[in-house]
């Protein structure tokens, strides 16, 4: 007894200060790494430069928002970036054959409701693991998005679709505004309300959060269904900005996504994430990538550089557990 | 330093001392001081209600756990075991109760998994089926060294591991109750094999809580209690059943459980006819307001799988439940919740708490979408409101409720998991070994609890392995052995011989007369 009573006072100060550091160290760290490119490369800051790191974020800010969701159950999603694909093929594709931008880019969130639905329902009620799952999907819509597609781009001329990539608002471009949107309310779904706090409990212990009374089944389906949602929208905006859709983008993009929630901090094995997290490592990630460019560093390179960072990422993180 | 003691392990002998053994965890002092010798050609029992310490004490002399005092000491050797690797090279095998083989590997390769005959990183299948076969011999000739372990019985794997124990020379075997989901005969082998260790000069310890096997196979039996050093009996001849049950429960603390008579309401719960996995026959009883129903049993009772069938998490087969006069469908852990029926599970790190979230968090978590607007939005103050409020009720110690839960002791995490329920409406309270590895202190807390949700008319069902426990809170007391229901103890004819006579497989209780 007099053990526990000694130990929790002088327990709280370290365990605050790991909290903060867990809390907002990789924030800090983008803001570092904002600060240090500021300084040491010329025209980074300058307004094109700055709308063009914006624009980077937004794909991956926003598939991000609702990887966190994957994550923070205890799952992944890798078929991502072939509904990102496959939205903007389907967009495009339905606005062509109808005319209608509006039914293109409903048909493009419901290919992305129905491939979240499909991965939900086999990983939650059939119990597969997620990334077999997510890797057969990830097959399967890519295929489908060169079919849907012939095989190549698909160009768009409805005017109408192109807010959505490169219309603006008060001079900030829309994908940045609608990045930012989604930042703040899958934040605020994640801890406001039951869906979030049952997401983490799964990721958390699956087992304790069933014998709680969380409905463990539907959650995940939910929690890949608005994935898929989210992901599709990615798809129409990237779609809009390129004014075509194109089967063969977003290869490898789940790798990305994935990478800058980890980068960030949300654990893969479930339980930890926040959307500050996620907000951390996709600045990291594409403020990193925009300065190799700047600097014309070798896309070989790049690649070198990136994977190194992600991995010093998570070592430090194994080495904070310890 | 590893090399070294493999390459004496042919000459280590003599006999196993333990001397003044400690280990502690955060907050709990899980063995203290222990000090007894194992002596060779002989099997030593070591015995003790569940967290006496016996199953750390193994883990320590396996190199799993190192201690945090005292040494081990083999012959004249110190032994200091800094990993399971270091325990085997000093010839010491644990056959653990979970056995520890790959399912999908054969028998042989089982066998000298970590150095198979090999050349050049080529296995050698004739001279490994070889060595295999000799090692069986004697011990299980009927088994095929190239039958994959997965399709073996239970008894067979053990034996399996009892050979691979033999392979590495050990000197020290020591069995955690190896005879727990054993058939009549191949506990017979087991004991034979034993018998055969014991006669060639092995030191055998063995954790059991059976009596008769006891008194069966082992020479010399050490008590533990609460992770304390209690006895060694040497003499087997001139212990009696009862000395020894005295010694393992004896203790004064009758005034922890703190039992005050209730008056017990109209009945809350009827059980008619249930059956299950886990259960070998039907199972009928009833719990009425406002009592605390025990559920007693030894390990593999079928009290646990009875509670998972009156929680929703397993599907029962048979039978109905009658809930305050209405018919009750589990289909889900969900179904129970809704209708008042709450679990509080054996295992609080697997099926309880969510680690690495708070405190207020674990005990918000069933109770708030009834809180919340349109379900789903939280609300802020009740959110705060509710954590805070049990955390005071239960006196959780906790500096916050924004505390991650993992960093609490395992009584006040227990504490939460009951706050979580208290935040529902709540008609019947399921109880699985609700003490188990919690402090003396924090128990009493959790029995005053207990009664006083008893006395609010809630029903209460405790299953518990500590005799002490059942009787000492229970109103009436039901025993289960092997998944059949053995009978029914008012209170006051509840003691520990009556307790035991029903709880013992009374098969296994003729073969030790005979």
């Amino acid at each position: 007894m007099t053990i526990q009573n000694n130990a929790l006072p002088t327990a709280r100060k370290p365990l605050d200060m790991r909290r903060f550091l867990d809390d907002w160290a990789m924030l800090l760290a983008a803001i570092g790494v904002f600060v240090l490119c500021t300084l040491l490369i010329d025209n980074f800051l300058s307004p094109l430069n700055m709308r063009g790191l914006g624009l980077a974020i937004s794909t991956t800010g926003i598939a991000a928002c609702t990887m966190l969701y994957c994550l923070a159950s205890g799952h992944f999603d890798l078929s991502v970036g072939s509904v990102i694909a496959c939205a903007g093929v389907v967009a495009a594709v339905v606005m062509r054959d109808t005319d209608s931008v509006l039914l293109g880019v409903g048909a493009a969130l419901v290919m992305g409701l129905i491939v979240g639905l499909i991965n939900g329902i086999v990983i939650a009620k059939l119990r597969v693991n997620a990334l077999i799952t997510t890797l057969a999907t990830m097959q399967i819509v890519r295929g489908l998005a060169y079919i849907f597609a012939n095989g190549k781009a698909v160009g768009v001329s409805q005017e109408a679709f192109f807010v959505y990539g490169n219309g603006q608002l008060f001079g900030v471009p829309v994908p940045i505004l609608i990045t930012i949107a989604c930042f703040l309310f899958f934040g605020w779904l994640l801890n406001y309300t039951t869906y979030g706090r049952n997401t983490m409990a799964i990721g958390g212990n699956q087992e304790a959060a069933l014998l709680a009374g969380v409905n463990v089944d539907r959650t995940k389906i939910i929690i890949f269904a608005v994935h898929g949602v989210i992901g599709a929208l990615a798809g129409v905006i990237l779609a809009s900005r390129m004014t075509s859709g194109q089967p063969m983008i977003g290869q490898g993009f789940e790798l990305t996504v994935i990478s800058a929630c980890v980068l960030g901090g949300v654990s893969l094995s479930g339980g930890i994430g926040m959307i500050r997290h996620v907000i951390a490592g996709v600045l990291i990630l594409a403020i990193i990538e925009n300065a190799m460019n700047l600097k014309n560093i070798d896309t070989f390179y790049q690649y070198v550089i990136r994977g190194s960072i992600l991995l010093l990422a998570v070592v430090i993180d194994r080495l904070k557990q310890r | 330093m590893q090399a070294q003691t493999a390459t004496q392990q042919h000459n280590i002998g003599g006999s196993l001392r333990f001397n003044g053994i400690g280990k502690s965890f955060p907050g709990v002092q899980a063995l203290a001081n222990i000090s007894f010798v194992a002596h060779p050609g002989q099997v030593h029992a070591l015995m003790g209600e569940n967290g006496a310490g016996k199953s750390t004490l193994l883990k320590i002399l396996g190199g799993a756990y190192i201690p945090s005092s005292g040494e081990l000491q083999i012959g004249e050797q110190t032994m200091a075991f800094k990993s399971t690797a270091d325990s085997i090279a000093s010839g010491v095998a644990v056959i653990h109760q979970e056995l520890h083989l790959v399912p999908e590997m054969t028998v042989a390769e089982n066998l000298f998994l970590g150095h198979l005959p090999a050349r050049f990183g080529l296995v050698n299948r004739g001279l490994l089926r070889q060595q295999a076969l000799n090692l069986l011999k004697g011990l299980a000739d009927e088994i095929d060294p190239h039958e994959k372990v997965g399709r073996l019985s239970l008894g067979q794997r053990q034996l399996v591991e009892i050979a691979k124990a033999l392979s590495r020379g050990a000197h020290v075997i020591a069995f955690d109750e190896p005879t727990s989901s054993l058939s009549a005969r191949e506990i017979d082998r087991l004991m034979a094999i034993i018998a055969r260790l014991r006669d060639e000069g092995k030191v055998v310890l063995y954790v059991s809580h059976r009596m008769e096997e006891v008194f069966r196979i082992c020479n010399a039996v050490t008590v533990f209690k609460d992770g304390r050093y209690v006895r060694t009996f040497e003499n087997m001849g001139e212990l009696t059943h009862d000395q020894l049950v005295t010694c393992m429960v004896g203790r004064d603390i009758q005034d922890i459980y703190d039992y005050r008579a209730r008056e017990r309401g109209e009945v809350a719960l009827q059980v008619e006819r249930l059956l299950g996995p886990g259960l070998r026959e039907p199972v009928s009883f009833q719990v009425h307001k406002g009592e605390i129903l025990g559920l007693f049993g030894l390990v593999g009772a079928g009290r646990t799988e009875l509670l998972r069938l009156l929680s929703g998490l397993e599907r029962q087969t048979e039978g109905r439940l009658v809930l305050h006069g209405q018919e009750l469908t589990l289909r889900s852990p969900r179904d129970a919740i809704g209708a008042g029926v709450l679990l509080c599970p054996e295992d609080r790190k697997k099926e309880g708490i969510m680690p690495l979230a708070s405190v207020g968090e674990n005990i918000n978590i069933s109770a708030r979408s009834a809180h919340s607007t349109l379900g789903c939005l939280l609300r802020g103050d009740w959110e705060r409101g509710n954590a805070d409020k049990q955390i005071k009720a239960l006196k959780v110690k906790t500096p916050t409720a924004g505390q991650k839960i993992m960093y609490l002791s395992g009584g006040n995490q227990q504490k939460a998991i009951l706050g979580r329920w208290l935040s529902m409406p709540m008609k019947v309270l399921l109880l699985d070994e609700p003490t188990r590895g919690i402090d003396i202190g924090a128990k009493a807390e959790i029995y005053q609890i207990i009664h006083n949700l008893a006395a609010d008319g809630i029903a209460v069902i405790v299953v518990s392995s500590d005799l002490m426990e059942v009787m000492g809170i229970s109103d009436r007391i039901l025993v289960l052995c092997e998944g059949v229901m053995r009978g029914e103890l008012p209170r006051d004819q509840a003691n520990e011989s009556n307790l035991l006579q029903l709880a013992l497989p009374r098969q296994r209780v003729a073969d030790a007369a005979n």
